[in-house]
């Protein structure tokens, strides 16, 4: 028994990259007339951090769920280490979950919960001891063993819950939310502390997330989801910088989007015209000219200036300062264009003004422009 | 100018603002008094008073009188008042068998009852608990059912299934699977089968309750962590849903013990029960004074126990 931990130990080390640890095929899952999963394909290589990203509803949950066995998919197959879960019970799984409300057992100790999982194999006393002492030091509680869950504080617990989960060294460690019960200042904090125990551990983990701050602070690559399918998925880069839809643009950091069409479609070049005037974007996608389209601009990659640039051409834009909000480290400006649509502009305040107004303020006319390789190009 | 009358609104708005909370303290005050009170004289009249008249007459003496027992305190012609208490009866009680046994048959029957409705009413309970929203108030409903129909008919209702020429005998006489009639009625059999029938609802009740507000979570967190469902019932499920098992089965023990209509109905002469004794002693022997010994000795009997049970068990319980 004590060999076959070891193997487990060393299966979680090997570095495959070519063979995902985790292959979901053309999933789904109904209840009643609701489709909550929708023919979803998915790999998730071993040693991922992987955010599952969407609103509430979204089929994020019963997605994880899934994987854990607390729910049988309609159609569709899960792999797990090249081993095909549809008739493996949750308790056979070799996954472990971190559950939003963090289900601790309410009539065992810190210690007894953390050993539960152990004492499921057969196992000697002294080396469960041993390994509920090692997680406890990681999570830091180790003056905790004899509290019940009661007696501790919300981020005590979440590291309990943790703990709990890791302490089986499972293929896969699902989390639900795991952040949500704390409070704003701790999550922050507590972002890092995950990721960080991700790396010690070399766990997989799934991380099911509403918040996008969470899964781009977390996540090595994170899928954005939507009534049940997959909007996108890729690093956190690529999906905030090179957003596809107009969905996942908006989902993700905010974003100013004009409709257009495409008038030029050159090989290192696309040019869209728009309701507000030409766009220039210079990044290599290529798109059928006369299509419709929509091209997105994050507010913080627009340029606001009060004097007229020098020539005409693309990428710029007038407008009037309708409202601004003054957030301390950076204002948006609510830029009124000629059309009537309201453009958010964030810009730095790197220096103290030096009056105390804006140097933009109230109805003020001014220039908006941007380089061609900022803008997004979206195609849905 | 401006100033000064918004100072004034101000002063003006607070003692608005003072005034109603002021007054709403004190008739906060008075009901929370009136709503404690309540409960205290109900208890002092109905429990605490009864109490203490069965405890004065079980150190009373019999007497041919109306009632029939001897006065506690006495006024002599002189002005001195004598009191008279007498533990013979608890002594007789004590001396005679019959009593000991029967106290010890209505401890095992009722016992055997409580863990017979665990049996089944556990079961029923989850079941309610996992059923369907639909079903699930028709299932509630259905446990509440024998409620709206006399708890007496019922009673007869099953002495008619269970005597000799009732329905169940001539059922199995009709399939032939018995010739003659098995003695169903007047046997502890009939008993038991009373008692559980009667007492189900209150096991059931308060196992559904703790069952229901059970996170379900947990149960999938055990069997995330490699628990076969089994296994999850009993470190989990069970141990959490111990102050309903309890609760249940005081519900259904302490009346059981003292159980009078079921076991003089069903059980005819032959099943032995203190409430039996105490009702015979009471109506039959008109021996007040015994009857209130056996009533009282009951009550220690059981209840201590159960107070003592229950004390450690809020202690352990309180710490979570």
């Amino acid at each position: 028994m004590i060999e076959k931990s070891n193997v487990d130990h060393t299966t979680w080390h090997t570095d495959d990259k070519t063979k995902p640890l985790v292959q979901i095929k053309g999933l789904t899952k109904k209840f009643g007339d609701v489709i909550a999963v929708d023919n979803v394909d998915l790999d998730i290589y071993q040693g991922e951090l992987f955010c599952l990203l969407g609103g509430s509803g979204c089929g994020k949950s019963t997605l994880l769920r899934m994987l854990a066995g607390f729910e049988d998919p309609e159609a569709g197959t899960i792999h797990i280490d090249g081993m095909d879960m549809s008739n493996v019970p949750a308790y056979e799984r070799p996954t472990n979950m971190m559950f939003q409300s963090y289900a601790l057992f309410p009539h065992m100790t810190v210690e007894k919960n953390i050993a539960f999982g152990l004492q499921q194999d057969v196992m000697p006393k002294d080396e469960i001891a041993d390994r509920v002492h090692d997680i406890l030091k990681l999570v830091e509680l180790e003056g905790y063993k004899k509290r019940r869950p009661q007696q501790l504080s919300g981020g005590q617990r979440q590291r309990v819950a943790l703990a709990r989960s890791l302490v089986k060294e499972p293929k896969l460690l699902l989390l639900d939310e795991p952040l949500a019960a704390l409070d704003k200042k701790l999550r922050k904090q507590t972002q890092f502390e995950l990721a960080n125990i991700q790396e010690q551990v070399g766990v997989t983990f799934i991380v099911v997330t509403h918040d996008q701050e969470e899964a781009m602070t977390l996540s090595s690559r994170m899928a954005v989801m939507d009534a049940g399918r997959f909007k996108q998925i890729g690093t956190p880069t690529e999906i905030y910088e090179f957003p596809e839809s107009r969905f996942v643009a908006d989902f993700i950091g905010s974003a100013n989007i004009f409709e257009g069409r495409v008038s030029e479609d050159g090989s290192d070049h696309v040019l869209v015209s728009t309701n507000v005037g030409e766009v220039y974007i210079n990044h290599g996608q290529s798109v059928a000219e006369n299509k419709q389209i929509w091209v997105g601009l994050r507010p913080e990659k627009i340029h606001l200036s009060i004097t007229s640039p020098k020539n005409t051409g693309p990428n710029q834009i007038m407008g009037q300062v309708e409202d601004i909000g003054y957030l301390g480290e950076t204002s948006i400006y609510k830029v009124r264009l000629q059309n009537g649509q309201i453009v958010d502009v964030t810009a730095p305040n790197q220096r103290r003004p030096m009056s105390r107004t804006h140097s933009i303020t109230w109805e003020d006319t001014v220039f908006l422009s941007w380089e061609p390789e900022s803008v997004m190009l979206l195609t849905s | 100018m401006n100033e000064n009358t918004k100072s004034v609104n101000r002063t003006s708005a607070e003692q608005r603002s003072l005034l109603p909370s002021r007054v709403g303290q004190k008739i906060q005050k008075h009901w929370r008094l009136i709503v404690i009170t309540i409960p205290f004289v109900w208890l002092l009249l109905f429990f605490l008073l009864p109490f203490f008249i069965v405890a004065k007459i079980s150190v009373a003496e019999l007497k041919i009188a109306s009632p029939p027992f001897s006065n506690m305190f006495e006024w002599t012609d002189s002005g001195i008042v004598t009191v008279r208490i007498v533990f013979d009866n608890f002594i007789y009680i004590m001396t005679d068998n019959l009593y000991f046994d029967t106290y010890l048959n209505s401890v095992k029957i009722a016992a055997v009852s409580t863990f017979v409705c665990l049996l089944f009413g556990y079961p029923i309970a989850y079941g309610i608990v996992r059923s369907g929203p639909l079903a699930k108030p028709i299932f509630l409903f259905l446990v509440i059912l024998p409620f709206w129909t006399s708890f007496l008919l019922r009673v007869y209702a099953w002495m008619g299934l269970l005597s000799d020429q009732g329905t169940i005998n001539s059922i199995l006489i009709a399939l032939g699977i018995i010739d003659e009639p098995i003695q169903m009625l007047y046997t502890e059999f009939a008993v038991y089968i009373g008692i559980v029938y009667t007492y189900m609802p209150f096991m059931i009740l308060p196992l559904y309750a703790n069952l229901e507000k059970l996170d379900g979570s947990l149960n999938e967190a055990a069997a995330d962590l490699g628990s076969r469902p089994t296994n999850t019932f009993f470190k989990v499920t069970l141990p959490l849903t111990m102050p309903g098992v309890i609760a249940g089965s005081l519900l259904v023990f302490i009346p059981a013990t003292g159980e009078y209509v079921i076991p003089d109905l069903l059980g005819g002469g032959n099943v032995q029960m203190i409430g039996r004794v105490l009702y015979n002693e009471f109506s039959r022997n008109t021996d007040w004074p015994v009857a209130s010994a056996v009533a009282l000795t009951m009550l220690f009997l059981l209840v201590l126990p159960i107070i003592v049970f229950q004390y450690y068990q809020g202690k352990s319980t309180g710490g979570k």
